[in-house]
């Protein structure tokens, strides 16, 4: 068992080079439970590529990855698919299956390949579903629904899966102002009730919302805080080339940061 | 864990319950049990007619056929409805493995494979036939084909497995298939070069026919199927959950790379059964999986039994059509695949076009 200092996952050094470039240089961070991060960075940052080397779907060429004080791939898949959920960045998923038993997957890990769902798993996938309002549509093919509701059903897959760790490429893709607002109280609810959830998010003033702000820019971890900090935002600002301003907003629930294009 | 729905999500769940009971009137079809059921019914009425249908045009004079029948029309009917369940199965298999709804059961090298191994054994059967006398010739023949084009299949697959070093990536997989196809199909092109008389036989072959179906056939085909359906329903989770995507399948702690060189395994296995004993039936491992997922929306386990039920269906009814359209000739089965399922999928086209 971890002891409670124990970061959930640990990153250190991690190096990944692609066709000579430094897809990811250098990247230290951790993750604790009950933290909600956003992760954030110009396009082809190597914010996608970080989080796939956190989940396990690739290997850095140096550096290590920790879940819970063990290196990653001492990890068996399936213990692993247990402690993490990893949603991937839209676009690949598409067929003929129900959506609600493209949420079912994500209990797969618990039941395995060859039990089955019990009553239990059941349950969380109607509460990933209700979480996502995605239950109207459960039993529309996954094809035949819209790039918002597809989101959703994915969204839940993830959820459903009920891991200590939520790693979330760009969740909020597709989805109207509305469903991005939903989801972005679920996932801080989660992180209240002891999930560390850690999420690539295009929107900064979305992601500005989060406990904590990881700024990515060419493969570096470039700012680590949370949002009241003016350094942070200076480089937020700083690797966006400029392209937006961050305003404090005063509000009734508090004072607000929120990216202004700067046209 | 707050649940937050925006406030239109009440009406839309309101429209959606009318549109699911609309759904439900709609008819028995549309579920994995209706459709199960209307092909079971459709396949016990093909087999009467299989039995009754006859060089001689139909007969329903049971007792005086029975000898015909047993001997003849049984095994030829039940070989059908097997090698077509066979087909049908792995064109399923193939197409959730690939995630492409054109992918058919001879992609990997299979067929180019058979190919060769039939173009082989009849050069070799050429020779052969000059020493041995013709009878005997036949009847090893006979044999070394349907061995032959099995283990060609086999082969192929196995080769298109190696050139792609395993079944990890799906894209080289299918390169890898294409490769491998075109190989093979030179090789055999030289091999008939050097001995002409082995092209009338590949011919046949390539065309697919159902005639030469005895009971020793039907227990080949019968045993494969017996073994493959229940291990591929057995691992259709997979193909469920590379719905998701590749990497979304893997982070769900799915050992990819093994289980999908098993579905392959077992894709080779039906597929080398169906076509050492029937040959090239085109179409029917591709259209049999497109007709169910058209109709029912169901995960891979009903979606594999479902095909292999489709499939059989619709290598028994070109069957008995070939038997009777133009009786006492026939047709190659082949052919007639081909035009049904050349039309489906035309018919599949114009209404894309049309919503």
């Amino acid at each position: 068992m971890r002891s409670p200092a124990t970061p959930l996952l640990q990153a250190e050094g991690l190096v990944l080079r692609l066709g000579g470039r430094r897809v990811v240089d250098a990247v230290s961070l951790a993750l604790r439970g009950g933290e909600w991060v956003a992760l954030v960075g110009p396009n082809g940052a190597g914010k996608s590529t970080l989080l796939q080397l956190l989940a396990g779907l690739r290997q850095a060429q140096t550096g290590a990855v920790r879940l819970d004080g063990r290196p990653l791939p001492g990890w068996t898949a399936r213990e692993r698919a247990l402690r993490l959920a990893w949603l991937s960045q839209q676009g690949e998923a598409d067929g003929d299956i129900a959506a609600r038993d493209v949420v079912r997957l994500g209990r797969l890990p618990r039941h395995g390949l060859f039990g089955a769902p019990d009553a239990g798993d059941e349950a969380a996938v109607d509460a990933a579903m209700t979480e996502t309002a995605c239950v109207e549509f459960g039993a529309r093919r996954l094809a035949e629904l819209s790039g918002g509701e597809r989101q959703r059903v994915l969204l839940a897959r993830a959820l459903a899966v009920g891991a200590p760790l939520l790693l979330l490429d760009e969740p909020t893709t597709h989805l109207d102002a509305p469903h991005q607002l939903a989801l972005l109280r679920s996932l801080a609810a989660r992180a209240r009730a002891g999930t560390a959830v850690l999420s690539v998010l295009h929107d900064v003033t979305l992601a500005l919302a989060a406990d904590r702000v990881l700024v990515m820019d060419r493969g570096r971890l470039v700012a680590d805080g949370a949002p009241a900090d003016a350094a942070l935002r200076a480089t937020l600002v700083a690797v966006f080339g400029a392209a937006f301003s961050v305003e404090c907003v005063a509000t009734p629930a508090g004072p607000r940061w929120v990216a202004l294009p700067a046209l | 864990m707050t649940t937050v729905r925006p406030p239109h999500a009440r009406a839309a769940a309101a429209a959606s319950t009318a549109g699911s009971s609309a759904a439900a009137a709609n008819g028995g079809l549309r579920t994995p049990c209706g459709l199960a059921a209307a092909l079971g019914a459709v396949a016990l009425s093909l087999v009467l007619a299989g039995l009754a249908a006859g060089a001689q045009g139909w007969s329903f004079a049971w007792v005086d056929d029975a000898g015909l029948i047993a001997a003849i029309r049984a095994p030829r009917t039940l070989g059908a409805l097997l090698a077509g369940a066979l087909l049908g199965l792995s064109g399923a298999i193939a197409q959730g493995l690939f995630r492409n709804p054109l992918a058919d059961p001879y992609l990997l090298g299979s067929a180019a494979g058979a190919g060769l191994g039939v173009v082989l054994v009849l050069a070799a059967g050429g020779l052969l036939g000059a020493s041995l006398g013709l009878a005997t010739a036949g009847l090893l023949l006979r044999l070394g084909l349907v061995g032959a084009a099995f283990a060609g299949a086999l082969a192929g697959m196995a080769l298109t497995l190696v050139l792609a070093r395993g079944a990890g990536r799906p894209m080289v997989l299918l390169l890898a298939g294409v490769v491998v196809g075109v190989l093979l199909t030179a090789l055999s092109d030289l091999v008939i070069l050097l001995s002409p008389e082995a092209l009338r036989g590949k011919q046949v072959f390539l065309l697919g026919s159902t005639s030469f179906f005895g009971w020793p056939s039907v227990a080949a085909l019968a045993a494969a199927l017996a073994l493959v359906l229940p291990l591929a329903v057995k691992l259709s989770r997979t193909l469920d959950a590379l719905v998701l995507g590749e990497a979304s399948a893997l982070s769900l702690g799915l050992p990819l790379p093994r289980l999908r060189m098993a579905l392959v395994a077992l894709m080779a296995l039906a597929t080398g059964t169906a076509v050492a004993q029937a040959g090239l039936v085109a179409f029917v491992g591709l259209v049999a999986p497109h007709l169910v997922r058209r109709l029912v929306v169901a995960r891979h386990g009903a979606l594999l039994a479902l095909s292999a039920l489709a499939g059989g269906v619709l290598l028994l009814a070109a069957d008995i059509a070939a038997r009777s359209v133009i009786a006492p000739q026939e047709l190659p089965v082949g052919v007639l695949t081909a035009i049904f399922g050349g039309g489906y999928l035309l018919l599949l086209l114009r209404q894309r076009q049309l919503r």
